[in-house]
């Protein structure tokens, strides 16, 4: 066979391909490593449990890649043209029954390890006593709702609700127990308690997200949606829109505050006594 | 099996328009999807530019804002409208109606299609599918704010969730649906042609991987592209016939009570898009793995490492993706008990696609490669496969999903995996076979200028999204003003949108060398790569009835390169056993 264009110099591309994807695999190892960008400091227990799983996952997902990429600028590096026979074979069914087998055990087996984070927020409620907290999106804002002295929520119709007039939600004033109902456009949460979210909208799809909390929920139109957290590290928290809204969707955050009983307390008698004087 | 056509026999036409516009001639139809997928990249590339310029200087003078700056909604507007151009115009059309076309029946020793005219029909369909999702842009409101996902009621509700939700979203749900009715009729046609045209001797064990991967698409487009179809038409009920498929009672949008709509369901909607969506990834990335089989076998001079093992993953891999749409869902809302047997399938799908890994390194090992650009193009593939596929690990546990989801993480994924590895195998297959079709060869220097820039490109843009994403970076951000904790991402921003404006450039010298070499290429004989499939049988480029009325016979395997005790290191699989060793 005659000399092709691309066989001429086949020693110098083989070896720049190598090369570069050595040098792409150690650099995005040392990125992850470096942690230069990366996720907050969890704030709770389950996002430690997110957390220690991502590292599994990173590990063997780090592991396959490093070979994987290696493996390739080694196939290319000694597959140059240096004047071998090529070795013929077809297929080999032993390797291909083991590889399958060990992926098999390595993905299943990460899945199956990590249903248990999950399975913590999802499959098993607040505990009893955990604080109400109700939490609506509307474009583009954010609004969080407590019961009040009386425990229970009051009704709210769509026809009342009226942002412009302080009325986002739509509380019914002719409902005895939407009378005591504390609404904020921040969330005060005390520290080392558990909270029952109660994740609602008005209008578009949302997504409750708080870094810190390793929590993202989707607000979905028609549907009541249940989460629980229980935040141990005191601190201000951003909470930011992670589902598509509408124009404002980059503007739609609110925050989180993680306080001490006290200032918990102190902040919701506040906020009742302001009821009180309306 | 039809060896032969009785009596379907047609001519060559000779007026311009019967030849180049309305051609029946497979061939020029997968030209034409092609140049429908060149034009379309460059503007989905545009729009994505236009992106990343406004998030780096958010204050920068834009062309088309005729405000000055970029509003919001313009933004949005583009991301809705590069998603939509990107998966249905490009990654969709290149790969399978493109090359699938011009490719298929040659490869099979078929002289065109089964149904031509359905063919014709399928192209011209989706043309208009493109004018009607362009014009978006140019009604009133302008283009959808909705991203390409359209989830309801944002996309349902009309003018009242945001501009472009007007005439803009309406148009985009017609021209979706009409691009399904296309994709539709292109799958009817695959198949039949597969299952019913091939020569003798091409059993299904002879296949070439491509022909398996356009053949797998296509059912995967035929069972996908219906039920979008369904969704289309019901989100179009809900806009202008007051129907409440996807939208509940009881809404108020901007204090505005919503009393027209009661009793409907914003995930119906997501369940059915998905349904769809995620086939639709292996529909973008199927064909491009089986060229990069292809090639990488051809250039490697040997064969296809397990080629069984290589059709039982395609398979595997096709029929898995429609088990695992609800992991787009994990926070969406739907049942969390659901969520666990859609992320145990999702980590399965790992499986077939690494043995294609495996695989893909087992065919290159031990090889004597002819470092072709194609050849460049289609071991790019392979590390960009691994990469993004890997990425995907994370997403598929619904733990750790509820940190990263709708984050860059997702947007670094899909795009290595589903955009860029796909776009790879198209490269890959454009440097292959351009001298096939065209009869010239494209200018190697120039392709590999091309390769590095852009393989070093692509990677310096979507591996600095996942960290914009470990930092819990949401995507679809028109702005990251509005969130305090992005400030200290503005320079990972800024290198990925140097890096997207180098890579973007580099494609032009593409597009220079794909016009330069259709007028001054090197002329192409008749088998360039010394390769081993019909196509390399018969001239460059192929007659009308691509064998000349001669009807090919097939004798072996796809892949016979460096057999042992032949004198040839390759035999195609046209050659009889008694001519091997021999010249041919």
């Amino acid at each position: 066979m005659k000399k092709k264009s691309g066989e001429q110099g086949s020693a110098a591309v083989a070896l720049t391909l190598a090369t570069f994807l050595v040098i792409f695999t150690i650099a995005t190892v040392y990125l992850f490593l470096a942690k230069i960008w990366w996720f907050p400091p969890a704030i709770s227990e389950f996002g430690k449990q997110i957390d220690a799983q991502f590292h599994r996952t990173l590990v063997i997902t780090g592991v396959v890649f490093v070979l994987a990429q290696l493996g390739l600028a080694l196939a290319i590096y000694t597959g140059r043209d240096r004047g071998q026979k090529v070795s013929f074979f077809e297929g080999n069914s032993t390797m291909e029954f083991v590889w399958t087998l060990a992926t098999i055990i390595m993905f299943v087996g990460l899945g199956l390890y990590g249903e248990h984070a999950w399975a913590e927020a999802h499959f098993q409620g607040a505990e009893p006593g955990a604080l109400q907290l109700e939490v609506t999106g509307q474009q583009f804002a954010w609004n969080f709702r407590y019961a009040g002295p009386d425990g229970k929520f009051g009704g709210t119709k769509p026809e009342l609700v009226s942002a412009s007039t302080g009325n986002p939600l739509g509380l019914d004033p002719r409902d005895a127990t939407s009378k005591d109902d504390v609404v904020s456009p921040v969330a005060y949460v005390p520290v080392g308690h558990e909270v029952e979210l109660i994740i609602r909208t008005q209008d578009v799809t949302h997504s409750f997200y708080v870094r810190e909390l390793r929590l993202k929920q989707d607000a979905v139109p028609g549907m009541t949606i249940h989460m629980h957290f229980n935040a141990t590290v005191p601190g201000e928290y951003e909470l930011a829109c992670a589902e598509l809204c509408g124009l404002g969707h980059y503007r739609m955050r609110s925050f989180v505050n993680v306080v001490s009983q006290e200032e918990f307390d102190k902040w919701m008698r506040d906020q009742e006594t302001a009821l009180q004087q309306q | 099996m039809v060896t032969h056509e009785s009596g379907g026999h047609h001519h060559p036409p000779t007026g311009f328009i019967r030849k180049y516009i309305f051609s029946l001639d497979h061939k020029v139809i997968g030209i034409q999807y092609y140049i429908l997928a060149l034009f379309s990249v460059f503007l989905g590339m545009a729009l994505s530019m236009l992106m990343r310029i406004h998030l780096v200087w958010p204050n920068a003078k834009m062309p088309f804002t005729p405000g000055g700056q970029m509003t919001p909604e313009q933004y949005l507007a583009l991301v809705t409208m590069h998603g939509s151009i990107m998966v249905f115009m490009v990654l969709t059309t290149a790969p399978q109606s493109g090359f699938g076309n011009y490719m298929l029946p040659i490869q099979i020793g078929a002289e065109d299609m089964a149904f031509p005219v359905l063919n014709m029909l399928s192209f011209w369909t989706t043309f208009l599918s493109l004018v009607v999702l362009t014009s978006a842009f140019f009604v009133t409101g302008g283009a959808p704010i909705s991203g390409w996902t359209a989830y309801p009621p944002l996309s349902a509700l009309g003018q009242i969730t945001g501009p472009g939700e007007g005439t803009g979203q309406t148009l985009w749900v017609i021209g979706v649906a009409i691009f399904c009715i296309a994709s539709l009729l292109g799958a009817l046609n695959f198949i039949t042609t597969t299952v019913d045209l091939r020569a003798k001797g091409m059993t299904l064990g002879r296949m070439p991987l491509t022909v398996w991967s356009w053949l797998i698409t296509a059912i995967l487009g035929l069972l996908a592209f219906g039920v979008l179809l369904a969704a289309c038409l019901l989100l179009l009920l809900d806009r202008v016939a007051g129907t409440s498929f996807f939208i509940p009672g009881g809404l108020v949008v901007t204090d505005t009570p919503i009393v027209s709509h009661t009793g409907g369901s914003p995930l119906l909607w997501q369940h059915l898009f998905w349904f769809f969506g995620h086939p639709e990834v292996y529909i973008a990335i199927l064909p491009g793995m089986g060229v990069a089989s292809h090639v990488l076998s051809t250039f490697s001079r040997k064969p296809v490492f397990g080629y069984k093992a290589m059709v039982g993953a395609l398979g595997a891999i096709g029929f898995l993706g429609f088990c695992v749409w609800g992991h787009h869902m994990f926070i969406s809302g739907m049942s969390p008990y659901s969520a666990f047997a859609f992320s145990l399938l999702t980590m399965t799908i790992g499986v077939p696609s690494a043995i294609k890994t495996f695989n893909w390194l087992g065919t290159v090992w031990g090889g004597k490669i002819h470092f072709t650009t194609a050849m460049m193009f289609a071991l790019g593939f392979v590390s960009l496969f691994v990469t993004g596929g890997l990425s995907g690990l994370f997403l598929a546990q619904p733990s750790i999903d509820l940190y990263l989801h709708d984050t860059y993480f997702v947007v670094a994924h899909f795009h290595l995996i589903m955009g860029v590895a796909a776009i790879f195998g198209i490269f890959a297959a454009t440097y292959f076979w351009f001298p096939k079709m065209f009869g010239r060869m494209l200018n190697e220097t120039i392709g590999k200028i091309h390769f590095w820039l852009t393989f070093a490109g692509v990677y310096a843009i979507f591996m600095p999204m996942h960290f914009l994403g470990l930092a819990g970076h949401p995507r679809r951000y028109a702005d990251t003003t509005g969130v305090n904790f992005l400030a200290p991402l503005h320079p990972v921003h800024y290198f990925i949108t140097i890096a997207a404006m180098i890579t973007i450039t580099a494609q032009l010298i593409f597009l220079f060398n794909f016009l330069y070499s259709l007028k001054a290429g090197e002329k192409a004989t008749e088998n360039p790569w010394n390769a081993t499939t019909l196509e390399w049988s018969i001239p460059s480029p192929p007659p009308f009835d691509n064998f000349a009325g001669h009807v090919p016979v097939v004798y072996r395997g796809p892949y016979e390169f460096s057999v042992p005790g032949a004198t040839e290191d390759y035999i195609p699989q046209h050659v009889t056993p008694e001519r091997v060793g021999k010249a041919h």
